[in-house]
C-alpha cells in the first residue's frame, strides 16, 4: 500500500514537472469568452506567427478581469480589449479623459496599446420589436414606466463599473425582476420570451439574425469601446510592428460580418481570421484548423493533468490527515469539519477566489487556481474514509498488534493501513469520479479540458461541440471508476478481497 | 515443576470505567512454570487483570511487575516481546497468511529468513498444524487452525510467558476437546509459565496448578484445584463451582 502511494506520488510531480517545463518563448495571445475576441485573437497570432515567432492563442480564458490580472503577470503577452472597458472598469478610480490619457496610464504599467482597430463595440440595451412597440420603448428612458419587464444581463454587465450599477443609477430603473446569465444564452432566452430586454454588444451577429430592436442611449450613459490590443513592452518590436498593420483596418460591418460567419454560419474562428488577413491586408497565414481528434488529444490531456496533479496532491495530504482524524477523535472532528466547509463553497466562486492567492503563491499557469480548488474538494472524501477505516480496525487487532510488541507507526503501517486500505480507496475513488466531473469548471477561467468543447459548445449554440466535452467527460469518470476497481484487486490485500467459502 | 521465583506481582491494582469496577484491589504473584488459570462469571474482571499483565490496560492504582520490572504502555514494547498473548478468535490479521501472521514480529524486527522459517516448520510440528496450510489467509481456515496459527505466533519469538484469553471459547465442542488436550501436550513440552482466562470450570482444572477464581473485580480464592474444591473460601465459590460440577465430574473421568 505505501509503496503504491509513493509511486502515485512521483507520477503527480512528474506530471507537474512536465507540464512546468513547456515555458519556453512563445507569444501567448488570450481572448475572453466571446466570439469577437477569439476573432480578434486568432488574427493576432497568426500575425504573430508571420514574423516567425511561435504563438500560443489561450482561448476564451474568462472576462477582463481575469485576462488583464494575467497580462499585467506576463502570463499572457497580448489581448484584445475595449477603451471603454478600460477606461470604465479597469482605471475606474482615475479619471482618464481621452485615449491619449489611456496610452499614458497603460505606458506605465508597461502596456501597449495598439489601434483602435476600427470598430466601436460599445454596450446596448436590446428588446423583440414586438414587445417594443407593444408599450411604445424606443430609449433606455422609456424602460423606466415599465419595472414589470424582465431583464436579464450577462454576468460581467451586472456587476461591470459601467454596467448596469451605473446605468441603473443614471437613467433611474427600478426594475422588478433582473437576472444575471451567460451573455449567448441571453440570446435565446429573449427569442423565446423568457426575458423582455437584455445588454448587446453592438458588433453582435445576433442582433439581426433575431432582429432586435437597439433602446436608444439618450443620456449618453456607454461610452466608446473602440477595440484595441494590449501588448506587453517587453514583446518583441517586430511583433508590435506586425499588429500595428491591424489599426484602423476593421470596420464595424466587417466585424459583425465576421462574427456572423462564425456564429451562424459555424465556420471556425481561425479560418475567418485569416481570410480577413488575406482580403483586407493580403497576408497569406494559412491557419491550420485542428481536427476533432487533435482537439480531443489536446482537451483530454489537459484534463487529465488537471485530476491527476489535484487527486494525487490531495491523496498525499489526506491520507495523513485522516489517519490523523481516525487516531485522535477530537482533532479529527476539527479536520473533517474543515474540509466539509470547502464543500459547501460553490465552485465558481471558489475558482475565482483561489486566484489571486495562488497566484500570489507563485503559481504560474491558468490551470493552477483550479488544481488548487480540485484539490480542496477532493479532499473530504479521502479523509472521511480514511478516518472510517482507521476507526473500524477491530479493537481485537489492535490489541493483538500492541500484545506482539509493536510501536505505534509500526502498527499503523504492517496492521491499520492495510486493514483500511479497501475504505481509503474507496474514498479515493470517489474523489476521482467527482474530480473528472469537476474539472470541467476550469475552463471558466482559461485552464482547458473538457470544459473548453463545452464553453465553445455554448457560446457557438452548437450542440456537437457541446458533446465534444460532455461524452468523453463522462466516459473519463467510467474509466476511472473501472481503473480502480482494477487497482482494488492490486492494492487491497487478497486475504480482505476472499469471501468465507465454508 | 513451579518454582517460588515470582514471574509477575501484582499488588494492589484497581481499575475503573466510568462507574464499573472491573478491577477492585488485586495482588497476586505468578510463579516461573507455573499455570494459573483466572476465572469467574463474565464481567468479573479476569480479562482485565490478564491484560494488565501485559500492558494493553494500565491500572488506575497498585502495580504490576514482570521480572521485577514495572509494566507500563510505554516502557512494553520489549517486555511485550518476551509475553506471547493469544486471544478467543485468535486475533489473526485477516490481510496477511498464516505464515506472515506467524513471521509479522520476526520480519519486522528484521531476523534472518532461514532462521525464521525453521522455526515456523518446527512450530507447525508442535502445534500440528499442516505447513501446506501456511500460505492461507486466516478466513480460509477453521477456527481450530486460526487458534493454532495464533498460538505459533505468540510463541515464534519463545517467549517466557504465554497469555491466553479464552483460546478455546469461539471453538464448537469436538473441536474444542481435540484442541485442548493438544494444547495441554504443547504446554507440557514447553514447560512455560501460562496464564490462562476462561468461564469453564473444567477447563480450568485440566490446565490448571492454580485456579484464581474473581467476582466484581475481586479474586475471591487462589489456590490449588483440589483445595478449590474441597475447601472454598466463601460460599460464592461452591456455588460456581456446582454451578459447574457436572462438566467438572466428567472431565475427571476423562483424565482419569
Amino acid at each position: 500500500m505505501m509503496r503504491e502511494v509513493r509511486f502515485l506520488a512521483v507520477v503527480c510531480m512528474m506530471l507537474a514537472v512536465v507540464v512546468h517545463a513547456d515555458d519556453k518563448r512563445t507569444i501567448t495571445i488570450g481572448s475572453k469568452s466571446f466570439t469577437e475576441s477569439v476573432i480578434l485573437g486568432d488574427m493576432a497570432s497568426q500575425l504573430v506567427v508571420e514574423t516567425g515567432i511561435d504563438a500560443e492563442h489561450r482561448r476564451e480564458i474568462g472576462g477582463t478581469r481575469i485576462l488583464w490580472q494575467a497580462l499585467l503577470a506576463g502570463q499572457l503577452d497580448i489581448y484584445p480589449e475595449y477603451t471603454g472597458t478600460l477606461i470604465q472598469e479597469i482605471f475606474a478610480d482615475q479619471d482618464i479623459p481621452d485615449d491619449a490619457a489611456l496610452r499614458r496610464e497603460l505606458d506605465n504599467v508597461d502596456i501597449d496599446m495598439i489601434g483602435p482597430l476600427g470598430f466601436n463595440n460599445t454596450y446596448a440595451l436590446g428588446m423583440q420589436p414586438r414587445v417594443a412597440d407593444e408599450r411604445g420603448i424606443t430609449s433606455i428612458s422609456n424602460l423606466r414606466d415599465h419595472p414589470d419587464l424582465t431583464f436579464g444581463f450577462s454576468n460581467e454587465f451586472m456587476d461591470r463599473g459601467d454596467g448596469w450599477p451605473s446605468l441603473s443609477a443614471r437613467y433611474n430603473l427600478k426594475p422588478q425582476s433582473v437576472r444575471g446569465l451567460h451573455h449567448d444564452l441571453a440570446y435565446r432566452s429573449i427569442a423565446d420570451g423568457t426575458l423582455d430586454v437584455i445588454d448587446l454588444y453592438t458588433t453582435d451577429a445576433e442582433i439581426q439574425k433575431y432582429g432586435l430592436r437597439m433602446l436608444i442611449d439618450d443620456l449618453n450613459h456607454f461610452p466608446r469601446y473602440d477595440a484595441v490590443l494590449l501588448v506587453r513592452h517587453d514583446a518583441p518590436e517586430s511583433v508590435r510592428n506586425v499588429l500595428s498593420r491591424l489599426a484602423g483596418r476593421i470596420s464595424q460591418d466587417q466585424m459583425i460580418a465576421m462574427n456572423a460567419r462564425v456564429k451562424l454560419d459555424g465556420q471556425p474562428e481561425s479560418i475567418v481570421a485569416a481570410s480577413f488577413l488575406a482580403d483586407t491586408l493580403n497576408i497569406d497565414t494559412s491557419p491550420n484548423v485542428d481536427g476533432f481528434w487533435k482537439r480531443l488529444g489536446q482537451t483530454t490531456v489537459d484534463h487529465l493533468i488537471l485530476v491527476a496533479v489535484s487527486l494525487g496532491a490531495a491523496v498525499f495530504v489526506a491520507v495523513p490527515l485522516g489517519v490523523l482524524a481516525g487516531m485522535r477523535p477530537t482533532s479529527g472532528q476539527a479536520i473533517i469539519g474543515a474540509c466539509g466547509i470547502v464543500q459547501t463553497i460553490p465552485s465558481l466562486a471558489l475558482l475565482v477566489i483561489l486566484m489571486k492567492p495562488v497566484r500570489w503563491l507563485g503559481a504560474e499557469g491558468f490551470a493552477a487556481p483550479a488544481v488548487v480548488a480540485l484539490f480542496l474538494y477532493s479532499l473530504l472524501p479521502i479523509v472521511r474514509n480514511t478516518a472510517t477505516g482507521i476507526i473500524n480496525v477491530p479493537l481485537s487487532l489492535q490489541e493483538s498488534a500492541t500484545a506482539l510488541g509493536l510501536r505505534p507507526w509500526a502498527r499503523l503501517r504492517l496492521v491499520s493501513l492495510p486493514l483500511a486500505s479497501p475504505t481509503i480507496l474507496a474514498g479515493i475513488k470517489t474523489s476521482a469520479v467527482i474530480n473528472v466531473g469537476f474539472a470541467t469548471l476550469g475552463a471558466l477561467i482559461g485552464a482547458g479540458g473538457y470544459g473548453q468543447p463545452i464553453m465553445t459548445g455554448i457560446r457557438l449554440d452548437d450542440y456537437r461541440l457541446i458533446l465534444e466535452g460532455a461524452v468523453p467527460a463522462a466516459l473519463l469518470a467510467l474509466v476511472v471508476q473501472g481503473l480502480f476497481e482494477l487497482a482494488e484487486r492490486r492494492l487491497v490485500p487478497r486475504g480482505l478481497r476472499l469471501k468465507r467459502h465454508h | 515443576m513451579p518454582s517460588e521465583e515470582a514471574v509477575f506481582s501484582v499488588d494492589g491494582i484497581s481499575r475503573s470505567y466510568g462507574t464499573h469496577v472491573a478491577l477492585s484491589d488485586v495482588t497476586l504473584t505468578i510463579h516461573r512454570g507455573e499455570t494459573v488459570v483466572l476465572i469467574g462469571p463474565s464481567g468479573c474482571g479476569k480479562s482485565t487483570l490478564l491484560r494488565t499483565l501485559n500492558g494493553l490496560i494500565t491500572p488506575d492504582t497498585g502495580s504490576v511487575r514482570f521480572d521485577g520490572e514495572l509494566v507500563t504502555p510505554d516502557a512494553s514494547v520489549e517486555m511485550r516481546r518476551r509475553l506471547g498473548y493469544v486471544i478467543q478468535d485468535g486475533g489473526l490479521f485477516p490481510h496477511l497468511t498464516a505464515y506472515e501472521n506467524v513471521t509479522l514480529m520476526a520480519r519486522h524486527l528484521g531476523r534472518n529468513g532461514a532462521d525464521t522459517s525453521a522455526r515456523v516448520t518446527e512450530l507447525a510440528e508442535l502445534t500440528q498444524f499442516p505447513t501446506a496450510a501456511l500460505d492461507r489467509y486466516p478466513i480460509e481456515m477453521s477456527g481450530g487452525q486460526r487458534q493454532r496459527v495464533s498460538l505459533m505466533r505468540a510463541l515464534m519469538l519463545d517467549p517466557d510467558v504465554l497469555l491466553l484469553d479464552e483460546p478455546l471459547g469461539a471453538l464448537d465442542p469436538l473441536i474444542r476437546a481435540d484442541l485442548q488436550a493438544d494444547l495441554k501436550r504443547i504446554f507440557e513440552t514447553l514447560g512455560k509459565t501460562l496464564v490462562l482466562v476462561t468461564h469453564d470450570m473444567a477447563e480450568a482444572v485440566f490446565f490448571a496448578d492454580r485456579i484464581a477464581l474473581m467476582r466484581e473485580g475481586r479474586v475471591v480464592q487462589i489456590d490449588i484445584p483440589e483445595h478449590l474444591l474441597r475447601s472454598p473460601a466463601e460460599p460464592f465459590v461452591t456455588q460456581f463451582i456446582r454451578a459447574q460440577q457436572k462438566s467438572v465430574e466428567a472431565m475427571r473421568r476423562l483424565d482419569a
